[in-house]
Formats: structure tokens, C-alpha cells, sequence
């Protein structure tokens, strides 16, 4: 079959996906609503802040007014809602600007953070995966198993702790944290990849034992297929056979692994924000929470919902692209 | 001293005393620490009582030594036996937290495998497009909206955590529905009531006793998280999380144990159960070889 021919059924699965997807949402959406309905914080006071131990009980009532939480909450829900769908997230009451340039401004940092740590734990897990299942049960990988799941014991968060005690503050390699340094008067590409390091790094370390663990029994359960062993018997060299042979035979299913994987990636790359003080969504993220901040916290969980349902879909159609066994039907 | 030569090492005639084979040494180990921690914790304030609101202004960050065994804090409160306490606190929010997720994934599951068909759908799509959520975002959005408390936090655990008991226990359900002791049930006249009461859920209660007690980890490294975060437990309470939140500064200044040991309490139990559950498929699952053998 070709190409195009496999992916045919893609615009349907997209259609079905995408009325799931949408109601499903819109009924999160709903119970999000709910419970930011049900919480004991009164907006206004929130939004005034200190200011609201002596502001008069006019000018609150004035701000109600404005934006409508007095009106009933099925009201409140439809006019957020319909803002949402028009593009307008709304007003963030923790930093006092629009939701959307809060999002603008600190989404960048957090892609970046978790598409290089992703790419760094795939290409590292791949690579060490499939040298573990070699030589199953060897010292390598026994070594590596046992690494693994107790790296897989390390709150991110810990990790990160103990990579700045270690580096920046014992060795003094590299920096505990921000993005630049703070002498430099602006923000010079060598000087964020030099703070980068670290977050990134220990995000991708911590990340790593799934992907590892997965690819090792993946790859050692089809060293044992027929055709790697006919590559073998044929006298192929090794790595022929374990990286042109049985990883390529593995490689399929750990496309869905790193699709479901994707929610523990943001919640991990949430933490390192914090560890080392990075300007990402993290960052934002704890303080609207502290600040009971609805529209931002409503509209950053949503957000990353979506992005990682499409992922999703993604992920589903390269497998159905790449593998010809696979049916799109879902 | 020939004789001393010819004895076998101590690790081998300790393991021929217990019976265990070679790859059982590890899970008797983890087993032994996981039940010390987990007793010393609980037993902690018969034995070892702390003053909550204790301070000590003039042995602040001291070096873990033998009066301090994992140093002191920017406080002066000894980490070692806040750690203790820490761990007591996170075990019994975990536990409960655990608990209420394991009833909400019972119940859920529970509707969708008896009642099926379009309930059982539309169910199933909720989880997995709960399951698409960062947890940990969620989590966070739920202690926001319900202020940073004790019963936040264990809300926070429990409206997360509950999708993959939803699953096993709508699973199982499916499986039983069509045993012929059910069949047996209703042509005895038993209504749909009494089926699920008395026939369906005696079957599922040991899984979800299994998927509680393996739920708790989880729980303890959510609170853990909200905790590390500042919108988790309140922060004089001496919890792992909000140790590790307290420590941050004494870490920038030195102090490195003041956060790093509180958080090696939680590495160590993780551990420790990751290995034990990993023996346990061993044994109840021989389809898939565990691989863990320390």
C-alpha cells in the first residue's frame, strides 16, 4: 500500500477524534468552572489585594459589577466559554494583564525546556536501551536497570536539588538557576544554553527511565524475531543488527509510549521551573495558584490539554504512516 | 584462623538460613526498610516526641554529626526527626488520599462495567481525556480553587488519581459480567442491586485493595510536589514537601542536608516499594518476567 494510501482513513479518525475531543473538553471545562464557582475567594478582594483592607465596599461591588461575577454561574460559565472559543482568554487577576500575553510571553521557555529535554531523553534512551538489551542480563544492563529505576525514585524536584548542590554550589560548574546572568544586560543565546543546562538536563534524566526500560525490553524482545535472527545468521556486524534490525522493529510502539508520556513531561517541567527559577508557565503557574487566579490556571491546564491531545493524534497517525499492520479506526 | 578462611561468607549463611536465592536478597532488604520506615514513622510520637513549634536561634545549619544525625535547619530543628514526622505526615495524607481515589475510580468503573454500552463510552472517553491532563497542573488548579489546606490536598490526589483504578475495576467487572455464577444469580431471581453487592464486589476488593496500597507512593509524591510548591500542606507542619521547600535556601547557603535529606526519605520508600512490587508481579503475573532483581 502507499503512503497516502495508508494514512486515507486520517481525515475521518480526525473527525471522529475531534467530536470526542470536543465535548469531552467542554464538559471539563464545565467541572473546572464548577469548582472555581465553589471556591470560598472573593475575586474582587483578590485582585485588590492589600489594597482591599481599606478600599470601600462601593468600589468592590463596583468591580463585581464589572466583571460579572454576581450574575448567576451558568451566566458566568457561558460568557467565559464563549470569550474562550473567540480567542479572548481573559483577564489574569495574579498579574494584572491579559491571559494571552502572559501566555506569549512565558510559553516559549517552557517548550523549549521540554522539547530539548524530550529530544535529549529519546535519543539517550534509544541509544542505551538497545546497547541493555545487547547483551540481556549482562552487567550493562543490569547496571542500567538498576540505574534506571532508581533514578525512577527521585522526585524531579529532589533531583534538581541535588544537581544544584552538586554542580553550581560543590563544583561550581554551572549556575543555580535564572536564565541569565546577573551582571548581563541582555539576554545573549550563549548565556541561556549555559544556564539551560542544568534544568534541562535534569528534566531529561528524570524523564529518561520510561523511555529506557521500554526500549530495552522492546528491543530484547525482538532481538529474538526471525528476522534479526536471519540478520544475524547472515553475518551482518552487531550494530547492524541492533540498530538497523531489531531498534527499527521496537521503535514503533515507543511512539505511543512518548504520546502518553507527554502530561508527566509538563508536570516535571513545571517543577524544574521552579528549582531553578526559570521565567516559564511554571513559574506563573505557582503564583496564580497562590493568587486563586482563575481565568490564567483555567486557560493554562485547557491549553496544555489540547496541545497534548493533538500530540496524541499525532503520535496515533505517524504510527498508522509508518506502520502498513496498522489500521486507522479509532 | 584457618577455620575463619573456610567458613563461608556471612551474606551466604544468612541466605541458606532464610531459604532465598540469590535474587531474593534485595527484596528482603526492601522489605525490612520499608517496614522500618514505615512502623518508625508511625510509632514515631510514642517514642520519639516533637515539638512542632520548636526552634533552636543558636544551632541553626549545623553539619548531619552524631547529635544531629542528618544536621539541623536554618531554625536550628533537627532535620532527622522532623523527617521522621514528615514521612508520618505524608504516609497518613497519602493513605486517605489513596483511599478516596480508589472509591471515586470504584465507583466509576464500577457503573461503566455493569451498566456498559453508551454509559460505559462515554465514561471511558472522560478518563481518557482526564488522562491527557498534567496531573500535576490539575492537581494544582484544584488546591487553588479550594485554597491550599489539608482537605484540598487530599482532594487534589484523589479527582487525579483515580483513572487507572476506574480502569482495572471496569476491567474486572467486564470479566465477571459474563461467569456463569452471575448468570446462576439472576436466573435465581437476584436483582441488579443485589448482584453488584453480593456476587460482583467480593471479586473486585482484592484488586482494589492492591491498587490502594500501590496508589499511596503516588499520592505522597503529589502531596510531596504541592507541598515542594507552597500550596500543598501548611508550611509549619513538618511534611517531606514542605521540608524540601523550607531547605531551599539553607541549600544555596551550604546547608545541603536540610532539603536533600528529607527528600532521601522519600527516595529510599520508593525505592523500596518499586523493588517489592516488582517481586510481586514476579510471583502473580508469570506472564510478564519482572526485571528488578537487586
Amino acid at each position: 500500500m502507499t503512503r497516502s494510501g495508508r494514512l486515507a482513513g486520517a481525515r475521518a479518525v480526525l473527525r471522529r477524534r475531534l467530536l470526542v475531543a470536543v465535548p469531552v473538553l467542554a464538559a471539563t471545562s464545565v467541572g473546572m468552572f464548577a469548582l472555581g464557582a465553589a471556591s470560598p475567594v472573593d475575586p474582587a478582594k483578590q485582585y485588590a489585594g492589600a489594597a482591599a483592607f481599606t478600599a470601600s465596599e462601593e468600589n468592590l461591588a463596583q468591580l463585581r459589577a464589572n466583571w460579572g461575577v454576581d450574575d448567576p454561574v451558568p451566566v458566568q460559565y457561558l460568557r467565559w466559554i464563549g470569550n474562550l472559543v473567540r480567542g479572548d482568554l481573559g483577564w489574569s487577576t495574579s498579574r494584572h494583564e491579559p491571559v494571552a500575553s502572559v501566555l506569549a510571553a512565558r510559553a516559549g521557555w517552557t517548550l523549549l525546556l521540554i522539547g530539548v529535554a524530550l529530544a535529549l531523553a529519546l535519543v539517550g534512551s534509544l541509544l542505551l536501551g538497545s546497547l541493555a538489551a545487547y547483551r540481556r542480563g549482562g552487567l550493562f544492563d543490569r547496571a542500567l536497570r538498576a540505574g534506571a529505576y532508581a533514578v525512577q525514585s527521585m522526585p524531579v524536584f529532589w533531583l534538581g536539588l541535588a544537581a544544584i548542590a552538586v554542580f553550581a554550589l560543590a563544583l561550581g560548574w554551572l549556575p543555580a538557576g535564572g536564565l541569565t546572568d546577573v551582571t548581563a544586560t541582555g539576554t545573549s543565546w550563549g548565556d541561556v544554553a549555559h544556564h539551560l543546562i542544568l534544568p534541562v538536563g535534569v528534566l531529561a534524566v528524570s524523564q529518561a527511565p520510561w523511555f529506557v526500560l521500554f526500549v530495552r525490553d522492546a528491543v530484547a524482545e525482538s532481538m529474538r524475531d526471525d528476522h534479526v535472527l536471519a540478520a544475524r545468521a547472515r553475518g551482518l556486524p552487531g550494530r547492524t543488527v541492533l540498530f538497523g534490525h531489531a531498534l527499527r522493529t521496537a521503535l514503533l510502539p515507543f511512539l505511543t509510549l512518548v504520546g502518553t508520556h507527554l502530561p508527566e513531561l509538563v508536570g516535571g517541567a513545571v517543577l524544574v521551573e521552579t528549582v531553578f527559577s526559570l521565567p516559564g508557565l511554571g513559574a506563573v503557574t505557582v503564583a496564580a495558584a497562590l493568587g486563586s487566579d482563575f481565568p490564567l490556571l483555567a486557560a493554562i491546564t485547557l491549553a496544555t490539554t489540547a496541545v497534548v491531545l493533538a500530540a496524541n493524534l499525532a503520535t496515533d497517525l505517524a504510527y498508522a504512516a509508518a506502520d502498513p499492520r496498522v489500521r486507522l479506526d479509532g | 584462623m584457618a577455620d575463619l578462611a573456610t567458613r563461608p561468607p556471612l551474606l551466604h549463611v544468612a541466605r541458606s538460613r532464610l531459604r532465598l536465592r540469590p535474587g531474593q536478597t534485595g527484596v528482603v532488604i526492601a522489605g525490612l526498610v520499608l517496614l522500618t520506615t514505615v512502623a518508625g514513622s508511625l510509632l514515631a510520637p510514642l517514642v520519639w516526641p516533637l515539638d512542632q513549634s520548636a526552634v533552636a536561634l543558636d544551632q541553626t545549619r549545623l553539619a548531619p554529626s552524631w547529635t544531629h544525625l542528618a544536621g539541623t535547619d536554618d531554625l536550628g530543628r533537627d532535620v532527622a526527626h522532623r523527617a521522621v514526622y514528615g514521612l508520618r505526615v505524608s504516609l497518613l495524607v497519602g493513605a486517605v488520599a489513596a483511599l478516596v481515589a480508589t472509591v471515586l475510580g470504584g465507583v466509576v468503573g464500577g457503573i461503566a462495567g455493569t451498566l456498559g454500552g453508551r454509559v460505559d463510552r462515554i465514561l471511558m472517553r472522560i478518563v481518557d481525556t482526564i488522562a491527557a491532563m498534567p496531573h500535576l497542573l490539575l492537581g494544582i488548579f484544584i488546591v487553588a480553587m479550594l485554597r491550599p489546606s489539608l482537605g484540598a490536598v487530599i482532594a487534589s490526589v484523589g479527582l487525579t488519581h483515580w483513572l487507572s483504578t476506574a480502569r482495572i475495576v471496569r476491567s474486572e467487572v467486564l470479566s465477571l459480567r459474563n461467569r456463569p455464577f452471575i448468570d446462576a444469580a439472576i436466573s435465581g431471581g437476584a436483582g441488579r442491586l443485589r448482584v453488584l453487592t453480593r456476587h460482583l464486589l467480593p471479586h473486585v476488593l482484592p484488586r482494589l485493595a492492591l491498587a490502594t496500597t500501590l496508589m499511596i507512593p503516588h499520592a505522597v509524591w503529589h502531596e510531596t510536589a504541592l507541598s515542594f510548591l507552597g500550596l500543598g500542606l501548611p508550611p509549619h507542619l513538618a511534611s517531606l514537601g514542605n521540608m524540601i521547600n523550607d531547605g531551599q535556601g539553607s541549600l544555596l547557603t551550604g546547608a545541603w542536608w536540610a532539603s536533600l535529606a528529607p527528600g532521601a526519605v522519600i527516595v529510599v520508600v520508593t525505592f523500596a516499594i518499586a523493588v517489592l512490587a516488582a517481586r510481586w508481579r514476579d510471583r502473580f503475573d508469570p506472564r510478564v518476567r519482572a526485571e528488578l532483581h537487586l
